[in-house]
């Protein structure tokens, strides 16, 4: 469905690349991120947190902690709200343990004191009896039968009767007969996959400060992704009413999806109610990794069948997904995810959500996609290279497009799948000459985008100049977007847009910063609201004039008659408006609240050139395209940046990152130094296209681009390192001991 | 925690001597400050020995040998204009030492006395022939470097003793060093594997050599039958085989999140092979 109005050409600031408007603040120091925020006697507060991965919490001594100098006071479960239900219960379980700590890591009590060191000193001095409990941390052994129960009745309806009580939720979807389509094939391939979880790893951990009063009313700064949906949860999980909670998101820095839950700051809040005192709280790095939300880790079993042609006659997959002690694994989303790139007449999908003795996971950038990718893409792959076929072509001649029936059921509307493999192929990368030693992988990934509730206002100041408010925190350079949008539709400079974050108390409610849906959502919504702000300024031309207001239109910052029919009137610029508006009519707001639901799905190429080296089983990745359908970039170097941080991070994910888990279930790598994201000397310049196929749902084209970036690059480094290694490589991260591992078996046949 | 800056080695030894509890000297401070950030040691007294005078000296004597400073940082030794020439193998061991802000701070001897299995300068220390003065209550005495580690955070130091000086020996004539590690990542990563070689050649024969392991046994290793496999060789495929071969002997490694055992017994050898072919073409290149 098109929009009215939209616009795909002639554009004269869509498209141009200035700095963004928080650049300054950010490198001057003068940004305020979580940890920056302070208030006049405030406490300082630590959490204190179970080191079983399975135990039943017998009692809790909190006396020796309370008679520390300088500690005021100590919250456990007792200081939340009682009678939760479905996710707010689960969330409340997660943030403070009741009466089991289900993993390494689970908070069990907290702490305020005059010092953050006080605060540490006292945490150490609350004594907590623990009875362990039998644990589980990997997803198989999570699902079989003789794995302990993480909580009975955590199943919802689902579930297909006789599974473990483990698997909680369950996912079933595609068309055809895969049977029949296997029949077809000339050659089928099946194979298993898995892969470990990995952190989203953002350079500034979770930080909070939180005032609440004996009045039920309260104040918190905090770092999220989005700070409606951490007021709504903070007032279920301590019984506050909503509106008497505002929140403001701090500067971010980094979220990933990691910053969409929620973790500290009812604990703050609880604290805060306790002391009377602002109280604010600071996660260390290591409480990061073993408490905030990694993504799952999977285990997958994958069979298509191909014509020797390239066709592809049937695709199946299964999908366990393994997402901490509580429900809520994406595998709906991994089993939806994995072949929609591809037109298939026959395909079949199977999803198990799987608890386990590990932290809640959270969402991180297309959750669940990148996993699915790396089974199904690694097995064309292998179908490729078994019937001697190009990959891109044979991608090319599966592709989805305007008019597939998607895998998970949707007919597509326009899409971009076609032009990035068309563009992957006229990419010098992909024709360039190999060194011994190196091998190219190449991948194709899909993420449905989103759209979600969104609320913008924007308020013309007496000058002419804008003022932008909107609610979704700015996690990758959206503000810059927003004001160029902005300045698109009302004719004036970029420089003369402020764009600000605002509190919940100033919007309506905005959903998180997720789905890569802000300049999608906020920019519609900004669009929107510039466009209701140019009625009324056209509406006090039309006044001044004395002709209708439909007479007047909206040209380079000024009102203008809309034909000679109108009258002969010179242009109205805005800041000759906005002067007059007190006595015109009051302060012009355009503003602009919706669900849109136009989001359009992307697709993206990703080719990577890898090098291995046989003796140490070490990879290197020399070469780095990502091509991707951006719809329409606004800010084409922030795209770039999207395209590249998304590479980045699955060059991670593929070579290094990993949960790593003791027999006695402790997490054993909670630190960055043995949690190993890349570092800017493991990474080639990461060469990118833009491609622009638009997106009917938004006034100008867009699609996010945020999530789509990880997708392919899990597949297309397993694609490259297998062709190198010359091993098929299906464990994830392809650390070097388990290439020479690889290697060693392949030579023992 | 009491902090202390002694004017002399004889002073920190003293105060070292008289402290209850844990005792830490500072040096360049990227272990011990970390330490105790993490909550990993605490300790009861701190002294900082930078302000002793001649600690940021290197200085080459007329024998050839060199003295380097207990508070010189890896960043001073990469950038002498002619420590490097002389062992570029133990100059890129501290070299790789963390990152260029860690290399401002960062020490041989802090490296050497954290006692970690993996510390990069120690295998190259120890292949070069470098020896340590300890300064103590009672006076002072010479030792191998190789004979300071006794195990995962532990040295032969007693306490109130401390390194008051490094001495690397003469580079000599047709020497050549070398020092390689294993890590999964480019830099900023700790050891899984490192292997050092320091040798001299007569025409095309090796006549001495030394072989250190690091991060595959509780200490780093100095290898004599590593060594012995190729003195007197030319480093030809069968003495590069026999290298590997007792390197991997002599390894005692333990399966952690950072490698297997299996991977590491692996690894030490192949690279105790690449740094001997660098150490060999080092010294062919070295003139007298
Ligand atoms: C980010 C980062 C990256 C790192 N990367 C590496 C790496 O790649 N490779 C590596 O090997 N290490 C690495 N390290 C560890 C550390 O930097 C090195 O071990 C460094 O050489 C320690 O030197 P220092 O002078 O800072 O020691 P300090 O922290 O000052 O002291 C370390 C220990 O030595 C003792 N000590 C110091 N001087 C003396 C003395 N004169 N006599 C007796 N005892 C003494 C102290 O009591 C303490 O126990 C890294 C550290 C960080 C923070």
């Amino acid at each position: 469905m098109a929009l009215d109005n939209t616009k795909s050409t002639g554009f004269t600031h869509v498209g141009t690349t200035p700095d963004r408007p928080d650049g300054v603040d950010k490198v001057t120091g003068r940004a305020r991120f979580g940890a920056d925020i302070t208030a006049p006697g405030m406490l300082h507060a630590a959490i204190v947190r179970s080191p079983h991965a399975h135990a039943r919490i017998k009692r809790i001594d909190t006396s020796k902690a309370e008679a520390l100098a300088g500690v005021k006071g100590v919250v456990t479960r007792a200081d939340f709200a009682t009678g939760l239900t479905g996710e707010n219960w689960n969330i409340l379980e997660n943030v403070m343990a009741g009466d089991t700590a289900l993993y390494d890591g689970h908070a069990v009590a907290a702490v305020a004191a005059t010092s953050s060191l006080i605060a540490r000193d006292a945490a150490k001095l609350v004594v907590v009896e623990y009875e362990p409990l039998p644990h589980v941390t990997d997803v198989d052994k999570a699902m079989a039968a003789d794995a302990p129960v993480i909580r009975e009745g955590a199943a919802d309806t689902s579930v297909p009767k006789g599974l473990h009580p483990n698997v909680v939720r369950y996912h079933e979807s595609g068309h055809g007969d895969v049977e029949a389509g296997f029949a077809e094939a000339d050659l089928v391939v099946e194979d298993h996959f898995k892969t470990e979880a990995t952190h989203q790893g953002y350079i500034e951990p979770h930080a909070c400060l939180g005032t609440l009063g004996g009045d039920g009313k309260g104040e918190l700064w905090c770092c999220t992704q989005g700070h409606w949906n951490v007021q709504k949860i903070c007032a279920a999980l301590l019984g506050l009413e909503t509106a008497n909670l505002r929140v403001t998101a701090s500067e971010i820095g980094g979220g990933f999806g990691g910053k969409t839950a929620v973790f500290i700051e009812p604990v703050a809040l609880a604290l805060a109610r306790k002391t009377n005192k602002p109280v604010k709280l600071v996660m260390p790095r290591a409480d990061v990794f073993k408490a905030t939300g990694p993504t799952a880790s999977t285990s997958m079993d994958i069979k298509i069948g191909m014509k020797k042609d390239g066709t592809i006659t049937a695709a199946q997959g299964t999908f366990r997904l393994q997402g901490g002690a509580f429900p809520g694994a994406p595998c709906e989303f991994t089993a939806m995810c994995a072949f929609a790139p591809y037109a298939l007449k026959n395909v079949r999908q199977v999803g198990y959500d799987v608890m386990s003795n590990r932290p809640k996971q959270a969402a991180y950038r297309a959750p669940g996609s990148p996993m699915a990718a790396f089974a199904v893409e690694s097995v064309i792959d292998e179908l490729c290279n078994r019937l001697d076929l190009d990959p891109i072509e044979t991608r090319l001649k599966n592709a989805s497009k305007k008019g597939t029936k998607a895998s998970f059921g949707p007919t597509f509307d326009r899409i971009g799948l076609v032009e990035t493999l068309e563009a992957a192929k006229a990419h010098p990368h992909y024709c360039a000459p190999l060194k011994p030693g190196q091998g190219r992988g190449i991948s194709c990934g899909f993420w449905f985008n989103h759209g979600g509730e969104t609320a913008v206002s924007l308020a013309l100041s007496e000058d002419g100049t804008a003022q932008l408010a909107v609610g979704t925190p700015d996690i990758g350079g959206s503000r810059a977007s927003m004001a160029l949008m902005a300045a698109e539709e009302l004719g004036i400079p970029y420089e003369n847009i402020r764009v600000t974050i605002a509190d919940t108390a100033t919007l309506g409610y905005n959903e998180v910063s997720h789905g890569s849906r802000v300049t999608y959502a906020s920019g519609l919504a900004t669009i929107q609201a510039a466009r209701d702000a140019v009625k009324k300024l056209c509406g006090r031309a039309a006044a001044k004039w004395g002709i209708p207001e439909d007479a007047v239109k909206w040209e380079n910052g000024c009102a203008v008659p809309s034909g000679p029919n109108a009258g002969d009137f010179d242009p109205l610029p805005i800041a000759e408006i906005t002067k007059r508006m007190g006595a015109t009519g009051g302060p012009i707001v355009g503003h602009f609240e919706a669900t849109p639901e136009g989001a359009g799905v992307s697709f993206a190429t990703h080719i990577v050139d890898a090098e291995v080296d046989p003796e140490t089983g070490k990879t290197s990745v020399v070469r780095y395209t990502v091509v991707q359908d951006a719809g329409k970039a606004i800010h084409p170097t922030y795209v770039e940046g999207q395209f590249q941080g998304g590479a980045a991070q699955g060059i991670g994910w593929a070579l290094n990152e990993e949960y790593i888990y003791g027999e006695d279930g402790r997490l054993q790598n909670a630190l960055f130094l043995d949690y190993r994201i890349p570092v800017a000397s493991d990474l080639p310049m990461i060469d990118t296209v833009i491609v622009e196929v638009p997106n009917p749902g938004h006034p100008y084209g867009v699609r996010g681009v945020g999530e789509t970036s990880i997708c392919p690059p899990l597949a297309a480094i397993a694609n490259a390192v297998s062709a190198a290694a010359g091993v098929r490589l299906r464990q994830l991260p392809m650390s070097p001991p388990r290439i020479l591992e690889a290697l060693e078996q392949q030579r023992n046949g | 925690m009491q902090y202390h800056t002694p004017a002399s080695f004889e002073d920190a030894a003293a105060i070292a001597a008289q402290a209850d509890g844990v005792t830490r000297f500072l040096a360049g401070g990227t272990d011990v400050l970390v330490q105790l950030r993490a909550d990993i040691v605490t300790p009861d007294t701190l002294i900082d020995i930078k302000g002793i005078t001649g600690t940021r000296d290197i200085a080459r004597n007329p024998d050839g040998s060199w003295q380097i400073g207990i508070a010189v940082s890896g960043a001073e030794m990469t950038e002498h204009p002619a420590l490097g020439r002389d062992w570029p193998g133990v100059v890129e061991a501290t070299d790789l030492i963390g990152s260029t802000q860690v290399q401002g701070r960062c020490t041989m001897v802090g490296n050497l006395c954290n006692g970690s299995p993996a510390a990069d300068a120690v295998p190259a220390m120890v292949a070069a022939g470098i020896t340590v003065t300890v300064t103590g209550p009672d006076g002072t005495r010479d030792v191998a470097v190789e004979d300071i580690p006794t195990g995962p955070g532990k040295t032969s130091l007693a306490k109130g003793e401390l390194i008051s000086a490094v001495h690397i020996p003469a580079r000599g004539d047709h020497g050549g060093d070398a020092y390689l590690r294993f890590i999964p990542r480019t830099e900023m990563d700790i050891a899984v594997v490192g292997a050092a070689v320091n040798l001299r050649l007569e025409g095309d024969t090796i006549t001495e050599a030394r072989v250190s392991l690091g991060a595959v046994a509780p200490t780093v290793l100095l290898v004599q039958e590593a060594a012995d496999a190729i003195i007197g060789t030319t480093l030809d495929d069968a003495a590069l085989a026999a290298l590997a071969q007792a390197a991997r002997d002599a390894c005692k490694p333990i399966d952690d999140k950072r490698g297997t055992i299996k991977f590491r017994t692996h690894v030490v050898g192949v690279l105790a092979q690449r740094a001997a072919k660098i150490a060999y073409e080092r010294a062919q290149k070295a003139g007298k």
